[in-house]
């Protein structure tokens, strides 16, 4: 089995489906025909900038825009963490949280991967890179995401119950470790899920991709279990430090409550 | 003895007070005065300023968990975080001796939470504080939920305690429940203390 390049042609007639959804917007007046258009357009624009993007740090091989390139993708991730936070701290600290414990956790596991298991030549290649950071970091965000927003949600609402266990004389550890926990529990829980559909209820994105371009499929399910792996590591991680750093945040060197400190 | 010397934090202050072991001091004053801001801030619960020292022991050289484990603060509505009352108390024998005193037995400790009422809850968050024997207690309305008799052991059991040399702040509306303590009374106004003849 080969790869079969498609042309611009090819393009342009799957478009004609985005047309036909378009006319039906007009047809049955659901007044969404403007916003197809423009999704569709930024998504062409911005996958096309992107490939150019890809292609010159794969001719490149250069651990410097590597890095950049791995930077911006985190400063991005953390930017988009912190904005699905409906409690957040006054200035840069949800953003600095968020975007900190991705860093940890993603560098950590995507270096680990690229050194002990897929080990191209050399290991910061941005063909193997990028798109492994990329995977990892998707999915770990949405751990901190939802892990972050269910502890500052749960210590606001749990305010008179944190404040109970500190006047008995709890440790802020003590009094915030059922708020942890539960927090990292949910920041993990769409990746449990994931693991188990995988196969069953979803083909995964990145073993599909792979059969298309021509891999056996027991070599394409392999680096899918692999990337499950290493996306269920990193999330695990990024969720724990995140919630960690948060609730630290939360209380003083004196163990009390600081919801003050939230915008 | 407590002594808190120039309290200041959110709404209160500066606040001076003393109070020997065995001696109640009741606070009265209008709603929003910082009654409950001004024990909160002696349990360092929030962020305050001043000096306060424990028979001769300034606070911030305690940690803050030990500083309230000795000065334990109870809110006037108490909170719970596990399912059963009995979870809340580590001493199931000692806890078992405490409801009785406050008029509850022993098997209040397999009551589910959400069934319990709010007097009850109000006896069981005083006997919960009481279990870690603090050497001054600071008690926001108290007995607010309770009837005159459940009042009555409550104020029991606190004389008891008074007798064994701890100290109260309590914040009341209910001037004779200062006389039948034998509390020195305070007034708050506007953050400001003030003793009252």
């Amino acid at each position: 089995m080969t790869f079969i390049a498609l042309g611009y042609a090819d393009l342009v007639i799957a478009s004609l489906l985005l047309l036909l959804s378009g006319l039906l917007s007009i047809f049955l007046r659901l007044k969404i025909e403007r916003q197809i258009g423009i999704a569709a357009l930024r998504m062409v624009i911005q996958l096309m900038l992107i490939g150019l993007v890809l292609k010159f740090l794969f001719q490149m091989v250069s651990p410097l825009w590597t890095g950049v390139a791995a930077a911006i993708m985190i400063a991005l991730a953390g930017r988009e963490a912190a904005a699905r936070q409906k409690r957040k701290f006054s200035g840069w600290w949800t953003y600095g949280l968020g975007t900190s414990s991705l860093m940890i956790a993603c560098s950590i596991v995507t270096v680990l991967a690229l050194t002990t298991q897929i080990r191209p030549e050399p290991w910061f290649d941005p063909r193997f890179a990028i798109p492994i950071l990329g995977m990892i970091l998707g999915n770990t965000m949405n751990g901190v995401s939802i892990g972050l927003d269910r502890l500052m949600s749960s210590a606001v609402e749990g305010r008179a119950i944190i404040e109970a266990r500190l006047s008995l004389g709890h440790d802020r550890v003590r009094a915030f470790k059922p708020l942890v926990q539960e927090s990292v529990r949910a920041g993990l829980i769409h990746i449990i899920n994931a693991m188990s559909a995988a196969g069953l209820i979803s083909l995964p994105g990145m073993m599909t991709g792979q059969i298309l371009a021509g891999v056996d499929p027991t070599e394409a399910v392999k680096y899918q279990i692999l990337i499950m792996f290493l996306i269920a590591g990193s999330t695990a991680l990024g969720t724990l430090a995140a919630v960690v750093f948060a609730a630290r945040r939360l209380t003083d060197g004196r163990h009390r409550l600081r919801l003050d400190r939230l915008a | 003895m407590l002594s808190i010397r120039n309290l200041t934090g959110t709404g209160i202050g500066p606040i001076a007070l003393k109070l020997a072991g065995g001696e109640v001091a009741a606070i009265t004053g209008p709603s929003g005065a910082g009654k409950s801001l001004l024990l909160r801030a002696i349990a360092d619960l929030d962020p305050n300023d001043g000096e306060i020292m424990l028979d001769g022991e300034e606070r911030l050289k305690m940690s803050a968990p030990s500083w309230r484990a000795q000065v334990a603060y109870v809110a006037s509505e108490t909170s719970w975080w596990a399912e059963r009352v009995g979870d809340h108390f580590e001493d199931k024998r000692a806890a078992t001796q405490l409801l009785e005193q406050v008029g509850l037995g022993e098997s209040a400790l397999d009551w589910s939470i959400p069934r319990v009422s709010t007097g009850e809850k109000q006896r069981l968050g005083l006997a919960r504080s009481l279990m870690g024997k603090p050497r001054v207690l600071l008690l926001d309305e108290p007995t607010s939920a309770l009837d005159a008799a459940n009042r009555e052991l409550v104020e029991q059991l606190l004389t008891g305690r008074l007798g064994e040399g701890t100290s109260i702040i309590i914040v009341t509306h209910d001037p004779e429940q200062a006389k039948r303590l034998k509390a020195k009374r305070y007034h708050l106004e506007a953050g400001l203390l003030e003793a009252t003849p």
